[in-house]
């Protein structure tokens, strides 16, 4: 059966990487044509490292870089957390894939739309 | 008074006695935001100056740009900034994009280049920062990964954001759309070429980098 590989990758096996590991992974997997999906999404400074490794790896007629798509990250807070002024910030899903094969369509604060193309 | 309340009350005089003269401001937004309309118009208006040339092809700005030492008053109160006029954040940069605008394979090629370059320098600039204006166009969804992105390394590094919402001369701009994707940071709806509601941002400037 011919069709696009979809991965989706666990909140627990992201947790258990670093944050290089993840973007390495990430990078390796959508330029073999995968499309993934986090079930928790990268920490900003996460993203950031995305983007540039993303960038350097960025080749005319080669890859083209990456469609990522996300919602904003929720801040959550508890009681003690609100006492010492402090809020988490909490990733959320986030489907990425080559810019060439993933294409949104619609997205808001809680849906993501996309097409898919071989 | 709570021990927690007024130990953060003592913190934010002490921030505020040894805070740095000038803040650094860097504009940030996808490509064909109008972040370099938008740094035009405020060094323009205070220094008389420019900072860069515009273009409708996407990744006109590959090299991030620093003018230093721009005052603007506003309401009694001034203040002092150094602000970055950043290259569009994007994760993707396709040289046929720039083809489409008539431009030769090779040179495509080579914007395409600077762009994968100015990307990587506008994204380095985050670490140095004290504030964002982020530029958004106001014809677009605002849900797009670039906007995600800054705005979560801003809210992780508690510093303070400002969003432009810019194009708002164009019939289909909608600011209550960006206002209701990211109702927790200050919304300013501006035409950076028309300067539409400029002075009003410049009150925020004033109120949220001072």
């Amino acid at each position: 059966m011919k069709g696009i590989q979809l991965d989706l990758i666990s909140e627990d096996k992201l947790d258990s990487m670093t944050s290089m590991e993840k973007v390495r992974l990430i990078l390796d997997e959508v330029r073999n044509g995968k499309i993934l999906v986090l079930e928790k999404g990268l920490t900003p400074s996460e993203q950031n490292k995305l983007i540039e490794l993303t960038m350097t790896e960025i080749a005319p007629d080669d890859f083209a870089g990456i469609e990522i798509e996300s919602y904003p990250v929720k801040q959550t807070s508890t009681l003690l957390s609100r006492l010492l002024g402090k809020t988490t910030l909490k990733t959320r899903l986030t489907v990425i894939g080559q810019a060439a094969q993933l294409k949104t369509i619609k997205k808001d604060r809680d849906l993501i739309s996309a097409l898919v193309s071989p | 008074m709570g021990i927690i309340k007024r130990l953060k009350m003592n913190f934010t005089w002490f921030k505020k006695f040894f805070k740095k003269k000038r803040a650094r401001i860097g504009i940030y937004g996808p490509p064909n935001a109008g972040k370099t309309t938008l740094a035009n118009r405020i060094i323009r208006d205070w220094t008389g100056d420019a900072m860069g040339s515009v273009s409708v092809i996407p990744h006109e700005t590959r090299r991030a740009r620093r003018r230093e030492g721009v005052t603007i008053e506003s309401n009694g109160s001034s203040v002092t900034l150094d602000i970055i006029d950043t290259p569009g954040l994007a994760t993707r940069i396709d040289f046929h994009d720039f083809m489409a605008f008539g431009m030769s394979e090779e040179e495509s090629k080579r914007r395409a280049k600077e762009a994968t370059e100015g990307v990587i320098e506008a994204v380095k600039w985050l670490d140095d920062l004290d504030g964002v204006i982020l530029v958004m166009d106001a014809t677009e969804d605002p849900y797009t990964q670039v906007n995600v992105t800054v705005i979560g390394n801003m809210e992780a590094r508690k510093l303070p954001l400002l969003i432009a919402a810019n194009k708002i001369d164009l019939p289909t701009s909608s600011p209550a759309r960006i206002h209701s994707a990211f109702p927790q940071h200050p919304l300013v709806p501006i035409s950076a070429l028309e300067g539409q509601n400029i002075d009003l941002l410049y009150k925020e400037i004033a109120d949220h980098f001072g």
